[in-house]
């Protein structure tokens, strides 16, 4: 009997508490009486992509508590839905459909992988809502005439590399050796390089592939230097692009500059490389390198902004990943804006929005260019006394 | 002639080669001990050399121990992993077969990873060299001082295993039981002892060989399973239970991949472990150093 008891009282304590703790955590300053504004979003916040992922959930409820307590959109308190897709693009699909069906959300942003948001363009296109993925991949806005309702905020491989080329032209640099990791990012970036080459009248004169999870790239670096070619790019993520930092200084290949990609752009691999990553080129976004813009730049004061948030909150480092979700939340959010919870002026408002200054660039959206990024959004960065420093051209 | 050595790029593959292949030799040797003991292939052998190279880290970096110290502790503490994994996991299912007992140790070995993921996170970490920093220029060739440590490590450890198993009591004791285990019991071997300490011994192995290279290659959570796919590939090539088998085929498979990713293509590199194994499954099962007699006498 008095076990029982316990047992009732335990329970309606938990439940009072949890009504407190809901109380508690209702947005401020939002009047009450306006029905919220829902966006969905889909995130890898668990699984092999969660260091992606999860600086985008917090950055984007980082923002709608900011938006909330400045009073929401025109009086409407942000409500936002998110969904773990466990970085598994089934479940990413799953997700879009429940956002779509049970929580009827007028726009969408995420997912976060490129194979994740392939596999949603077909649903959003059917059910006619607006996404604006996280992604990178150029497939998920191309070819536009059958991805009407998709956008998304990540720059292109196309971009990083063609930045890189003019970097190299007017370096005077124009045979290169290329080695990327046997990934679909190191693939990607590798048809990119090969494809963009001629454009740039730059010959490859060696093209290297390796396993991800190579222990040893010092093979790869000398037959580059075999090849007597100008400069190495090395194209992956993970342990192998540290390596190839170290390959590289360990051969005294200091003569041939090392090119990485933006997969390079984590702090982390500076400490992992320490002095051997000491001259590195990279092309980076914006958002890496705040601190280092000219105040007149016009991408500055919302960089600093989101920067200095960011860090006070979760005491971490910003990454360009948490960039795209605040690009993609704020797009969403200029939208309900200017039009409203209605999906089809959401997506004509995303479509014509022009000069909309971002984490990752100035996104200039048209029919032709769901992107809205080009090379111009980033900056060659050189790795200086440890630590990013922009380039001299 | 000096031309023909100096600074000359297979110089420069052949030594990347060979420093690869001593690790997987080593993998090999771990692969080996406790077959030589149980018959049993250890599938966590892969994970034993992650942990030695993530534990390496946290002794140095957390705890903030001096190299020496940090290495050795973790290769204790790698040993007690493998302790474990005998004495809880390994013997509580001993009536089951040779088959199953593998599975079981395909299980540990997704334990260990996960566990490793939990408490490391998913970056790479690196330890300090263990002497000197750098590369230094031999005949026109950069050598990582690493490497020969990796390259002696290995070197002894063949040496020291071959003459504990050849001449020791306790050595010959453990072989005993692989080949017959009743038998043993009856002359008064504790069996049991000699396949914990088959473990034990196997773990720190793995573990020496993954303080050994994460100066060299880091070392992730995930990067066991690979390690341990080449070691088998060697362990398998080389004859398994042999030990100077497993150092021939280990150097072997490095140089092989060395040489492919050098003269033909990257991308082939990590087929030809798997090519090299499938030739020695066809044409010599039993290894290069195996003989066909005693391959017959095994169950496994």
């Amino acid at each position: 009997m008095k076990a029982k008891q316990r047992w009732v009282w335990s329970v309606l304590g938990v439940v009072v508490l949890c009504g407190w703790a809901v109380g508690l955590v209702q947005p401020k300053g939002v009047h009450a009486g306006k029905e919220p504004y829902k966006v969905g979003a889909v995130f890898a916040i668990t699984g092999t992509a969660s260091f992606l992922g999860e600086p985008e959930k917090k950055t984007a409820e980082m923002i709608r508590d900011e938006i909330n307590s400045q009073g929401g959109i025109n009086g409407h308190p942000l409500e936002l839905i998110i969904y773990d897709d466990e970085s598994d693009a089934t479940k990413s699909a799953l997700a879009v459909k429940k956002l779509i069906k049970t929580d009827q959300v007028p726009v969408i942003i995420g997912p976060t992988q490129s194979d994740a948001s392939l596999a949603v363009v077909p649903i959003v296109e059917e059910a006619q809502v607006p996404l604006i993925s996280c992604a990178a991949s150029y497939k998920i806005v191309e070819p536009v005439a059958e991805r009407r309702w998709v956008f998304k905020v990540a720059g292109s491989d196309k971009h990083v590399v063609g930045k890189m080329y003019d970097y190299m032209k007017a370096k005077g640099i124009s045979k290169i050796g290329i080695m990327t990791a046997s990934t679909g990012f190191g693939a990607s970036g590798r048809e990119e390089l090969l494809r963009l080459a001629p454009e740039y009248g730059i010959t490859v004169l060696a093209d290297e592939r390796y396993g991800p999870k190579d222990t040893d790239l010092t093979a790869q670096l000398t037959k580059m230097r075999e090849a007597k070619v100008e400069a190495i790019v090395n194209w992956s993520v993970g342990p192998t692009q540290v390596l190839a930092v170290k390959g590289w200084r360990d051969l005294r290949m200091e003569n041939i500059p090392l090119y990485q990609s933006h997969g390079f752009g984590s702090r982390k691999n500076l400490e992992l490389a320490g002095n051997a990553a000491e001259g590195v080129l990279l092309p980076l976004a914006r958002v890496n390198v705040g601190p280092l813009l000219p105040d007149t730049h016009p991408q500055k004061k919302v960089i600093m902004a989101y920067t200095e948030a960011y860090e006070k909150k979760y005491n971490e480092p910003v990454s360009s990943f948490g960039g795209h979700a605040w690009d993609a939340l704020h797009l969403a959010v200029a939208a309900l804006k200017a039009v409203g919870p209605d999906p089809a002026k959401i997506r004509d408002f995303l479509e014509n929005t022009q000069g909309f200054v971002g984490q990752h660039g100035i996104f200039n959206f048209s029919p032709q260019d769901h992107n809205g990024l080009s090379k111009d959004d980033l900056e060659m960065v050189v790795v200086k006394n440890g630590d990013w420093a922009l380039a001299p051209w | 002639m000096g031309d023909f050595f100096y600074g000359a790029a297979w110089l420069q593959y052949a030594l990347g080669g060979i420093t690869i292949g001593a690790i997987y030799a080593l993998v090999a040797i771990g692969y080996n001990i406790i077959y030589n003991v149980t018959e049993i292939i250890n599938f966590a052998q892969g994970e034993f050399v992650m942990l030695g190279g993530l534990f390496g880290v946290f002794y140095h970096q957390t705890c903030g121990l001096p190299l020496a110290p940090a290495v050795f502790s973790a290769v204790l503490t790698v040993g007690v992993v493998g302790l474990f994994l005998e004495r809880y996991v390994i013997r509580r299912a001993r009536h089951a077969t040779v088959l199953s007992m593998i599975i079981v140790t395909i299980a540990f070995s997704i334990l260990l990873k996960g566990g490793a993921m939990l408490a490391w996170g998913k970056d790479p970490h690196r330890l300090p060299a263990f002497s000197g920093t750098g590369a230094f220029l031999w005949h026109g060739v950069a050598v990582q001082p690493q490497a020969l440590w990796v390259l002696g490590i290995s070197a002894l450890v063949v040496g020291i295993l071959t003459v504990f198993f050849r001449k020791s009591f306790y050595g010959k004791a453990m072989l005993a039981c692989a080949d017959n285990p009743n038998a043993a019991r009856l002359v008064g071997i504790p069996v049991r002892t000699m396949v914990m300490l088959s473990f034990v011994l196997s773990a720190t192995v793995g573990a020496v060989a993954g303080a050994a290279i994460c100066p060299i290659t880091l070392m992730e959570y995930d990067r066991g399973a690979l390690l341990g796919l080449k070691g088998f590939g060697a362990a398998v090539l080389g004859g398994l239970g042999q030990f100077s088998g497993a150092l021939v085929a280990g150097l072997l498979l490095g140089l092989s991949e060395s040489f492919c990713a050098g003269y033909l293509s990257s991308g082939y590199k990590d087929a030809v472990a798997l090519v090299l194994l499938m030739l020695a499954l066809f044409f010599k099962p039993e290894g290069l150093f195996g003989s066909k007699e005693a391959a017959g006498l095994k169950r496994f």
